[in-house]
């Protein structure tokens, strides 16, 4: 087969078949990419997480993105993400087009009343899963502790702080104690 | 121009969403809120429903509200917007900057970025929480139904783990709490 229709064909797979998002969709990719179609071996798969981490956006685009660029450059990389995205696109596109009308039963708004409960609980889930995969050291505690509260106070005050610059300032203060740190040479400056 | 804004707010949720579908949740309410195009209770429902469909949560939520705000097009706008970033950055780290990702500055700048968006989660996740269980989180009126609700689902969620030695997925819990509203909101 045609390797651009492979990768639009077997990435449009996972797409459809895959809830819950990135980290769901790691196993599968590896599954497909590594397992099944040799496209890349496990120590990539391993690279493409890290990288698909340590960079904004979707950790499902970013896999996609590299396994296509590996297998037929850009245009592979296009096929990849774009058969990555299809799939949910068109499903969410229907749904959107019934929601308004959908939302207005009185047992949906019941149900999506007891399911807004369950998306906070979620959230939190997945924040105290990260803390536990954090380092436990006074920076990043600190860090995390700031921008907790700047967080919270912010919603809780209806204040006008975005979250981005909560997230220039953690990387511009994160930067600047490496650097004061490296140029005095003392330990604690690595990791 | 709605288009327009679509494209900037995604590019921006696109850009700093580090960290996964949760780590964009935060992002996406800044964005959704700032600019007016829906309130946060559709938001909730939109945020359900884009879990509980497949594909990633992010680029699901970008294709919901941007067809809710202007169609089709809209629909493409703010999706092509969420995908951009990561894939442009992909790119670039794979054709010209392999050792990119080891410089110390970026992981200095990287080692930052994680704890502060751990925090912003968790904030987040609090306050979805408390803005249900307190009809107004200022002056701390409780609604006690809501706060049953909550120790409930919570109690179901991270029990199940302890119990059947294997925890329930999201979408189970999100099934399990539309069912616990239909009967205690249809009730009450």
């Amino acid at each position: 087969m045609n390797i651009l229709l492979d990768l639009f064909l077997t990435f449009a797979k996972i797409g459809l078949f895959t809830f819950g998002g990135g980290y769901a969709m790691i196993s599968l990719i590896e599954h497909a990419c590594v397992e099944r179609k040799l496209w890349i071996t496990h120590d990539e798969m391993m690279n493409v997480t890290v990288i698909a981490e340590s960079t904004p956006g979707p950790i499902a685009i970013n896999c996609a993105t590299y396994v296509g660029y590996k297998q037929k450059g850009l245009a592979g990389a296009i096929a990849a993400t774009v058969g990555m995205v299809l799939p949910s696109f068109c499903i969410i596109f229907l749904i959107s087009m019934f929601l308004d009308g959908f939302l207005e039963i009185a047992w949906i708004t019941h149900a999506f009343m007891g399911i807004r409960i369950a998306v906070g609980i979620l959230i939190l889930d997945a924040a105290v899963k990260m803390i536990g995969k954090m380092p436990k050291k006074p920076i990043p505690l600190t860090i995390m502790a700031c921008s907790f509260l700047a967080m919270l106070l912010t919603d809780v005050f209806a204040l006008h702080v975005s979250s981005i610059t909560l997230m220039l300032i953690a990387a511009v203060v994160s930067l600047a104690l490496f650097m004061l740190n490296g140029n005095t040479g003392k330990a604690g400056a690595a990791k | 121009m709605i288009c327009f804004d679509l494209f900037i707010g995604f590019l921006k949720v696109g850009l700093f969403a580090f960290g996964g579908a949760y780590g964009a949740i935060p992002l996406i309410r800044d964005v959704v809120l700032s600019y007016g195009w829906i309130g946060e209770d559709t938001l909730t429902a939109l945020i359900a429903v884009s879990e509980s469909t497949p594909g990633p949560i992010m680029v699901n939520l970008a294709t919901y509200l941007g067809s809710l705000q202007a169609g089709f097009p809209g629909a493409l706008i703010a999706t092509a917007a969420v995908v951009l970033p990561s894939f442009i950055i992909v790119l670039v780290i794979m054709v010209l900057l392999k050792k990119l990702l080891k410089h110390p500055y970026v992981q200095a700048v990287l080692r930052g970025l994680k704890p502060c968006i751990i925090g912003i989660i968790l904030a987040t996740g609090l306050f979805m929480i408390l803005r249900h269980c307190f009809v107004s989180v200022r002056d701390l009126s409780a609604d006690t139904t809501a706060i049953l609700m909550t120790a409930g689902l919570s109690a179901v969620y991270f029990g199940s783990g302890k119990v059947l030695k294997k925890k329930l997925s999201p979408i189970g819990l999100i099934g399990i709490s539309a069912a616990a509203g239909v009967i205690v909101y249809g009730l009450v």
